[in-house]
């Protein structure tokens, strides 16, 4: 019955490691690229500038009217607040995904390829009511706009 | 290693195609804790990959704060009704998935 249990543990891991095997080999997993590029010190900064500068390199931005977030200016439920960034900022590179009073600020950064348009929208979780901050990155400069969310129960686990 | 984890529509319209997408993880932050005190281990995806006519359209690097299941919508141009978009996940752990749709 024990040795039962350790084999199916066993078979159970060797099959985790050959499906890991097969997805390297399938190029799908590339350990060096993947970890590399995840930036996890903007990802565990505190504060804005902070964050700002370890993932663009730089930690003014200036205000800017042509990006509009759609939020709703209260969030029941702070595990999923559904946000929307767009720009119309021409040639943006990337827009970064900021809740002010969450534990870690950034939630989310998108680098926009080819003919990709200043558009994302997801859901995101609020620890408690603030700013939630789109930075967008366009010809070396960062510009940015916020919008307040009210949070009637945080998102966090809390 | 989920199969069918990644549900996408990619639709063209006056040529902007906008895609969305809903895949299924857990997202776990790692500072939820279990009803005994213990910390759930952070479980989220860090990186989604877009591709299309050999092209990549968008690369996001997320942390726990995406949503449990996360929504993604983004939009491009230059894709034609017919092309293959493929969107693909890593997380924290290393585990991976990834989808295809048709653009429509």
């Amino acid at each position: 019955m024990e040795t039962d249990v350790k084999r199916r543990i066993l078979l159970k891991g060797s099959l985790t490691a050959s499906a890991l095997g097969v997805a390297v080999a399938a190029g799908l997993l590339s350990p060096g690229r993947v970890l590399a590029a995840w930036p996890e010190k903007a990802f565990a900064a505190k504060s804005l500038p902070e964050m700002l500068q370890e993932l663009l390199g730089d930690g003014n931005t200036e205000e800017s009217g042509d990006i509009k977030i759609k939020a709703p200016d209260i969030a029941e439920n702070g595990a999923v607040v559904p946000v929307t960034i767009s720009t119309s900022i021409a040639g943006a590179e990337s827009i970064a995904l900021i809740a002010v009073n969450n534990p870690a600020p950034l939630i989310a950064s998108y680098d926009l390829g080819e003919g990709a348009e200043g558009f994302v929208s997801t859901r995101i979780k609020m620890g408690k009511s603030g700013d939630v901050v789109a930075v967008v990155k366009s010809g070396g400069k960062l510009f940015s706009a916020k919008k307040g969310v009210k949070v009637t129960i945080g998102g966090c686990g809390g | 290693m989920a199969k069918n984890s990644i549900k996408i529509r990619a639709k063209l319209k006056e040529d902007v195609i906008t895609v969305k997408a809903l895949m299924t993880h857990p997202m776990e932050t790692g500072s939820r804790k279990n009803t005994d005190g213990s910390l759930i281990p952070a479980h989220f995806i860090q990186e989604v990959t877009c591709e299309s006519g050999g092209k990549t359209l968008l690369t996001a690097f997320w942390s726990g704060g995406v949503s449990k299941n996360p929504y993604l919508s983004f939009k491009f141009k230059g894709g034609k009704a017919g092309d293959m978009l493929k969107l693909s996940w890593v997380d924290n752990k290393g585990e991976s998935a990834s989808g295809e749709a048709k653009i429509s």
